[in-house]
């Protein structure tokens, strides 16, 4: 008999002892079940509005980027029309600004003069003043230098270092077609280009001009049951512009000035709003906001509330399936029928991977959907994502359960004892997870776990990435992972691989 | 019922392993607090950190051990059809759970203790060396502080009390694999579920009814007032629990075939 059809046979025998026990049918099914309802609960019970003076409204929905994702797009625009090709060259003198502090005394305003390290000044090209159109910049930063960056979701670093009187920074950017280059000098004599980018599609008038705007000062605190709560205080940049000079079609001396995406409050007055200056050649121009991602709102993994108990009836179904062969002796039988022992655990592993895999994907497919169009009908914002970041998130989400069950099916074999495997791998996978987002242990420490034990298979739901152009509470507590998606749930699976490996081993040694 | 107890007490002294699993209470409960603290450091200019309850951290872990013991204690004899001839030699079932219960109780309050002690006294070691000193607002952690002292005490009481919840749902539930899965559900899966809905309604509800974060709300030294639940009215819903778990397994043992 040949090897494959010897196999194909021991795993219809395993998938026929599986179907044939109703109790562990029955149990997937409720697994499936236990992750909708629990994410539907969650997501009905989840509403958001905003406040509009007196009533409650819809919040606001922020600008997409090019590319789909939501952004932040609030800053104050110095600007004028440029048709076709053209450049702007600026020299940046001086950056400071005023970040608030927290309050000592409730109420009482306290603020700071200083500027948060991703506040940014300098010269931008915009297709349109529509806000999350698209863009290049090029610009300084409060403590990351010298940057390029374009569409929001791109950003090459130039040269180190703030600007000062005595250490300006000139920069450059040039339009030619869709295609824009940055380039910087220290002294406007030797320039060296930061980075050319391609915006695809770019009008052929565009504004272009000089920005500046500063990002909220991130304070984030131990919750009071555990987690972590974050805080985000005002604060605004003021950036010095001298040797302003255009090239190409523009409108000359003719200096247009927008708050883009100011806040405004009830009454209509701009909330905190920026300013622009003007004496001889220097240009003075205060901004607040950001021009980056924005990942303020719901996502789409927090619809998947029910993981957590869809894992633990699984592992139990999954240990079961081994150890009540020992429990009733038809382990014996199995071996008998089949002497090639790793084989038959081999094929034990394929048919609860598969039958997980199938209950993980039936249930996330209908969980994600539907339970995000509660949380949007309840008022809620959905992060975008793209399709493919969805489908990654649904799969992703069936072979972290599938790759638990491996795992605690390998247990299930090595100690032979339901009790002790069921605890080991709730231990292996849930204490980890928990300790890592719910406890009082420091992020460092909490990374850590997400990345060392079989609990970094969550990564796999991650469906924001960690921008690192962006100050933001980038902890599991949050839902920000250390390792990217794919490498966690391979962690995940390389525990299951090696616990099923020495189950093997020792299934084979063992009496049965 | 001293008939009962005693059948009970030499059946688990005479068991291998409920030894192994009061030192694995024990070792696993001070290792895990050891390790929670060693991570935390406090600056000079102050820290929001909970010293007791940190040094007290290991109790996550230990309950999951307080757990398996519950459980092997009347689904081991399932497993070995034991259960039989216990019921043959003592007709009255109640009896033999309770008896069970105040075993099980007196062990994990002895063990407990132990592990609770050792728990306090790797933070009053090791915290003062990460910067938990009275300089940055961190007094050291002492038993002859009065919430400190209701801390400690209390984490004794919720490992109790987890063991007789455990107890109880394995009398239910009969099959050890599954009663251990569905405790820890209980404990750890329900946990998690106040932090991920956003409702703060919901979060508050949630977490006053879940087992394990009620029950340890009795660990917290600082900002008790912030708590949705007074620390030991938090351990009141996990007796609550646990008096629920025993009550329905003991009415299915009563009534079922063995």
């Amino acid at each position: 008999m040949s090897g494959r059809h010897d196999f194909t046979r021991l795993l219809r025998a395993e998938w026929t002892k599986f179907r044939t026990v109703l109790g562990w049918v029955i149990t997937m099914v409720l697994a499936a079940a236990a992750v909708v309802l629990l994410g539907l609960f969650s997501a009905s019970g989840s509403h958001a509005s905003c406040g509009a003076g007196p009533v409650e409204i819809d919040c606001p929905e922020p600008p997409l980027g090019p590319e789909g994702q939501a952004v932040s797009d609030k800053f104050f625009f110095v600007h004028q029309p440029l048709q076709g090709d053209g450049s702007i060259t600026v020299r940046v003198t001086s950056m400071t600004g005023q970040i608030r502090l927290p309050d000592l005394t409730p109420g009482v305003r306290r603020v700071a003069p200083g500027v948060v390290p991703w506040a940014k000044a300098g010269v931008i090209v915009k297709d349109g003043m529509r806000q999350g159109s698209a863009y290049a910049a090029l610009m300084v930063t409060g403590r990351h230098g010298v940057r390029m960056q374009h569409n929001y979701t791109h950003d090459v670093a130039g040269r180190p270092g703030g600007v000062s009187k005595k250490d300006p920074r000139w920069l450059r950017l040039t339009r030619s077609g869709d295609t824009l280059t940055g380039d910087e000098s220290a002294d406007g004599r030797r320039w060296s280009t930061v980075g050319t980018v391609r915006l695809a599609g770019l009008s052929d008038t565009v504004e272009i001009g000089l920005f500046a705007t500063s990002p909220c000062d991130l304070l984030v605190k131990q919750g009071d049951f555990g987690g972590s709560i974050g805080q985000c205080r005002f604060t605004e940049a003021t950036a010095d512009f001298d040797q302003v000079s255009l090239q190409g079609r523009t409108s000359g001396d003719a200096w247009r000035q927008d708050d883009v995406g100011v806040t405004e409050a009830p009454d209509g007055a701009p909330h905190h709003p920026g300013r622009f200056e003007r004496s001889g050649g220097t240009f003075t121009v205060t901004g607040v906001g950001d021009i980056a991602p924005h990942v303020e709102g719901e996502s789409i993994e927090s619809t998947l509330t029910g993981v957590l108990a869809g894992l633990v009836v699984v592992v139990v179904v999954a240990v079961l399936f081994v150890t009540a062969e020992y429990r009733r002796g038809l382990i014996r039988t199995t071996l008998l029928a089949s002497p090639r022992r790793g084989r038959a655990l081999a094929a034990k592993a394929v048919v609860i991977a598969a039958v997980t895999f199938v209950t993980g994907l039936a249930a996330a497919c209908v969980v994600v959907p539907v339970g995000t169009r509660i949380l949007r009908a309840n008022g809620n914002y959905i992060l975008p994502v793209s399709l493919l970041t969805e489908v990654r998130v649904v799969v992703g989400f069936a072979a972290l359960l599938a790759a638990a069950a491996v795992l605690a099916l390998a247990l299930g074999a090595l100690f032979r004892r339901g009790a002790a495997a069921v605890a080991a791998a709730i231990a292996l996978i849930l204490v980890p997870y928990l300790l890592a987002t719910t406890s009082v242990l420091p992020v460092g420490a909490a990374q850590w776990l997400v990345r060392l034990t079989p609990a970094a298979g969550f990564a796999i739901q991650q469906s924001i990435p960690e921008y690192p152009y962006m100050t933001g509470h980038y902890a599991p507590s949050a839902g920000y992972y250390p390792l990217p998606p794919w490498g966690g749930l391979a962690v995940t699976c390389a525990y299951a691989a090696i616990a099923l490996a020495a189950a093997i081993v020792l299934l084979r040694r063992r009496d049965a | 019922m001293r008939r009962e107890l005693h059948a009970e007490w030499t059946k688990l002294r005479t068991s291998q392993g409920a030894g192994w699993l009061l030192l694995a209470l024990v070792a696993l409960t001070v290792a895990a607090s050891a390790a929670a603290v060693a991570t935390v450091s406090c600056p000079p200019e102050g820290c929001g950190h909970d010293a007791p309850r940190l040094s007290l951290a290991g109790v996550q872990l230990g309950q999951a051990v307080v757990a398996v013991m519950a459980v092997l204690m009347i689904s081991g004899e399932y497993g070995t059809g034991m259960i039989r001839t216990t019921l043959t030699a003592m007709p009255r079932r109640m009896t033999v759970l309770a008896a069970k219960a105040a075993i099980l109780t007196g062990l994990t309050l002895a063990a407990g203790t132990v592990a609770v002690l050792g728990c306090v006294l790797t933070g009053r070691l090791i915290l003062p060396g990460n910067g938990f000193v009275p300089a940055h607002g961190q007094a050291l952690v002492s038993l002859a502080d009065g919430p400190t002292l209701r801390a400690a005490c209390g984490s004794v009481l919720y490992l109790a009390l987890v063991a007789l919840l455990s107890l109880g749902v394995a009398t239910a539930v009969r099959d050890s694999a599954t009663a251990i899965g569905v405790v820890f559900g209980l404990l750890y899966a329900f946990s998690v579920l106040p932090f991920m809905v956003a409702d703060p309604d919901w979060q508050t509800l949630l977490w006053r009814i879940s087992p394990m974060n009620a029950g340890l709300a009795v660990q917290v030294t600082t900002n008790v007032s912030g708590l949705p639940l007074s620390p030991w009215a938090g351990l009141g819903v996990l007796a609550a629990w646990a008096g629920f778990a025993l009550l329905g397994g003991g009415l299915l043992l009563r009534r079922r075939d063995a």
